[in-house]
């Protein structure tokens, strides 16, 4: 059978999975639609949470990014990473005592304020808007490139689809649909690296076969090794050294492990389980699963880089393999011969270099580069699909929630009953869907970038309010809202400023202390801490009701008192 | 719960919470970014140690950090008797029951 057959088979498969468990798991009321009820088990939790996490940016993006940045590439792996223990330990918990259905819910209600809640759904909205572009591009290349229909439909089927299943079902459906696409995910991620591992050291695990010796065939040595000597015999940076100042590794690293933290659709995720218990445990849950594929994507980065130097450096044009020509058609790679000699020279010297890699195919393409069998290269098309889905629906929930619940019923009409809060619910996804997939196949050309500042937002914005919220029981409105508009306003301005004010001076020198626009959210979240700290300070203490709420969810298991 | 009981328990929490925090501060931040380079002096199979804790080693420990953490409070909740902790707790009260808030 070829690739486009395999995966028509896949994808036909996967998106009825997807669309039964839509219909088996209808959402009746706003606390199944907002929270599946909180009756989801911690262990299918945990799926859900790593598949909602995971997005296209992870499944497609992330192992490209690091085979081209090399060690550099580690602030993705931690900060993706080590934002969990922060979530585990500082949220997590507490939220699910505290028991309601939104972020927005949370910081209205410990903030006794309304104008508290509509800066968090402002947030919510804008962070989680900026993410979902991005997944729905994602799903537009995978479907133009595996079954060769234009990015439109593509676009258009992948809305039609999470549509069906958002709207159908809410959180509940969106939670089981998310465990299906966890397992489809990480199997169609996981079997391309297996294989590549044995092809190239004979070892299966790719974690393993990472820091292993090269087969006779690939010419022996230690993996790294021979990259780092590959690398710098062409000019490029040797691959297991940094490039970048180790102070602005530091503070992208900080800001992606907050806004991990602090994104509303992980936190949320949080709120659907039983009891408190079951939210630490899923946290962990959730950890395993995405370690999983965290600790294989650095391997796949680093056989995906050597696979290519060696297939396609110093090769005469004319005798390129076929995917080479076939991801040509896509753009994701170019050829360029500047010297005349029919000959790809792919180097690190920008002049001589005559080969353009978009980082995409260093995951799209890597089976067809390795030479794996038809239905492998295929399963990367339904693993990249289901990753983008999952977290579009998720995203699309966060949306649908703080307009439904927070702007209109505790902002504006408080009088509706829950039926038509459930109505407008329905409708705010859907508003939510068509825009997305509007933006999805009109990208603008900044969307991709915008989406690693969303990381920024997040922990500017949300990280401290929450975390000070519970673990500091002065802090006050005042305080609250002075340091979440600092912080969103502070990290907003500094990336408009170097993206798109002035791009000229975005290069270390021009920089605020060397640091990217990438790693500012560090700061802006301790602006956030430093102003709020300071004007509670100076404003009235919260009254004592809001008091009583924050000793009572730092105890699990004892009802909330009002 | 009383209130003496309720303050010890918080305690203790924080206690726990702060020190795991400060392991994951010292395998990420530190070895895997501020002393990254000293440590890949020191090689294993085809690693260097802080590259290899850089991009695979710290993600470990966090999975462990946490299961930490799990046992850690277990335990904690059972020595404060906090034994409802383990049953369902009520899905959030409806929009119209908070609105009394």
């Amino acid at each position: 059978m070829s690739v486009q057959l395999w995966t028509f088979v896949f994808i036909f498969l996967t998106f009825g999975l997807y669309i039964g468990i839509a219909i088996w798991s209808r959402a009746g009321s706003t606390s199944d639609f907002y929270v599946a009820g909180s009756g989801v088990p911690p262990l299918a939790n945990g799926m859900a949470t790593a598949a909602d996490w995971m997005s296209a940016a992870s499944f497609i993006s992330m192992a490209g990014l690091i085979s081209f940045l090399g060690r550099d590439g580690t602030f993705y792996l931690m900060g993706w990473t080590g934002g969990y223990v922060l979530l585990a330990l500082l949220l997590a918990p507490y939220l699910r005592k505290f028991g309601k259905f939104t972020v927005p819910d949370f910081i209205g209600d410990r903030y006794y304020s309304k104008t508290a809640r509509l800066i968090a759904v402002f947030c919510a909205v804008s962070i989680s808007f900026v993410y979902v572009c991005g997944q729905m591009q994602g799903a537009g290349i995978v479907f133009s490139r595996f079954l060769e229909v234009d990015i439109t439909t593509g676009v258009v089927i992948g809305m039609a689809i999470v549509f069906f299943y958002a709207v159908m079902g809410g959180m509940k459906g969106i939670t089981y649909t998310q465990v299906a696409q966890y397992c489809v995910l990480i199997f169609a991620f996981m079997v391309p690296a297996i294989f590549i591992s044995i092809l190239m050291t004979g070892i299966p695990i790719p974690q393993i076969g990472f820091g292993a010796e090269l087969t006779e065939a690939f010419g022996g040595g230690y993996l790294l090794d021979r990259l780092d000597g590959m690398s710098e015999e062409l000019g490029f940076a040797t691959y297991t050294e940094g490039q970048r100042t180790t102070q602005d590794v530091f503070f992208i690293t900080a800001a992606l492990m907050f806004g991990t933290a602090g994104l509303p659709h992980v936190i949320i995720r949080f709120f659907t389980v039983p009891n408190v218990r079951d939210a630490r445990r899923s946290a962990g849950y959730a950890l395993i699963f995405i370690a999983i594929l965290y600790t294989t994507a650095p391997a796949v980065a680093a056989f995906a880089r050597t696979n290519l130097i060696n297939t396609v450096d110093n090769v005469e044009y004319n005798e390129v393999p076929e995917w080479f020509t076939k991801w040509e058609a896509t753009n994701l790679i170019a050829f360029t011969d500047k010297n005349g000699d029919g000959r790809i020279q792919y180097v690190g010297d920008p002049e001589a270099n005559e080969l353009d890699v978009n980082r995409d195919i260093m995951v799209l393409a890597n089976p067809e580069i390795a030479g794996l069998p038809n239905w492998v290269v295929a399963l990367v098309a339904a693993g990249a699909l289901a990753a983008a889905l999952s977290t579009a629906a998720g995203l699309l929930l966060v949306i649908s929630t703080a307009v439904a619940h927070d702007f209109m019923k505790r902002s504006f009409l408080p009088n509706i009953t829950e039926k038509q809060e459930l109505a407008y619910a329905r409708i705010a996804i859907f508003v939510a869907v068509l825009i997305a997939g509007y933006v999805g196949i009109n990208p603008p050309a900044y969307v991709a970038q915008v989406v690693a500042y969303a990381f920024g937002l997040a922990a500017a914005s949300f990280f401290p309010a929450i975390v000070l919220g519970i673990f500091q029981k002065s802090m006050n409105k005042q305080g609250a809202i002075a340091g979440m508009v600092a912080g969103f306003l502070f990290t907003a301005f500094y990336i408009v400023y170097f993206k798109t004010l002035n791009p000229a001076l975005d290069n270390a020198d021009g920089w605020l202390f060397g640091i990217s626009p990438e790693g500012i959210g560090t700061v802006g979240t301790l602006v956030n801490l430093f102003i709020a700290i300071a004007v509670a300070q100076f404003t009235p203490q919260p009254p004592e009701e809001v008091q009583k709420i924050v000793e009572d969810i730092r105890l699990p298991g004892e009802a909330v008192t009002q | 719960m009383s209130d003496n009981s309720a303050q010890s328990y918080w305690k203790s929490n924080i206690r726990i919470v702060l020190s795991l925090l400060a392991v994951w501060f010292f395998i990420s931040f530190g070895c895997g970014i501020l002393f990254v380079d000293a440590l890949d002096n020191i090689r294993f199979g085809g690693f260097k140690l802080g590259f290899w804790i850089a991009q695979q080693g710290a993600i470990f420990v966090f999975v462990v950090l946490i299961f930490v953490y799990i046992y850690l409070m277990d335990k904690l909740d059972d020595k404060y008797n906090l034994e409802n902790a383990e049953e369902n707790q009520s899905a959030p009260r409806t929009s119209s029951e908070e609105d009394a808030a």
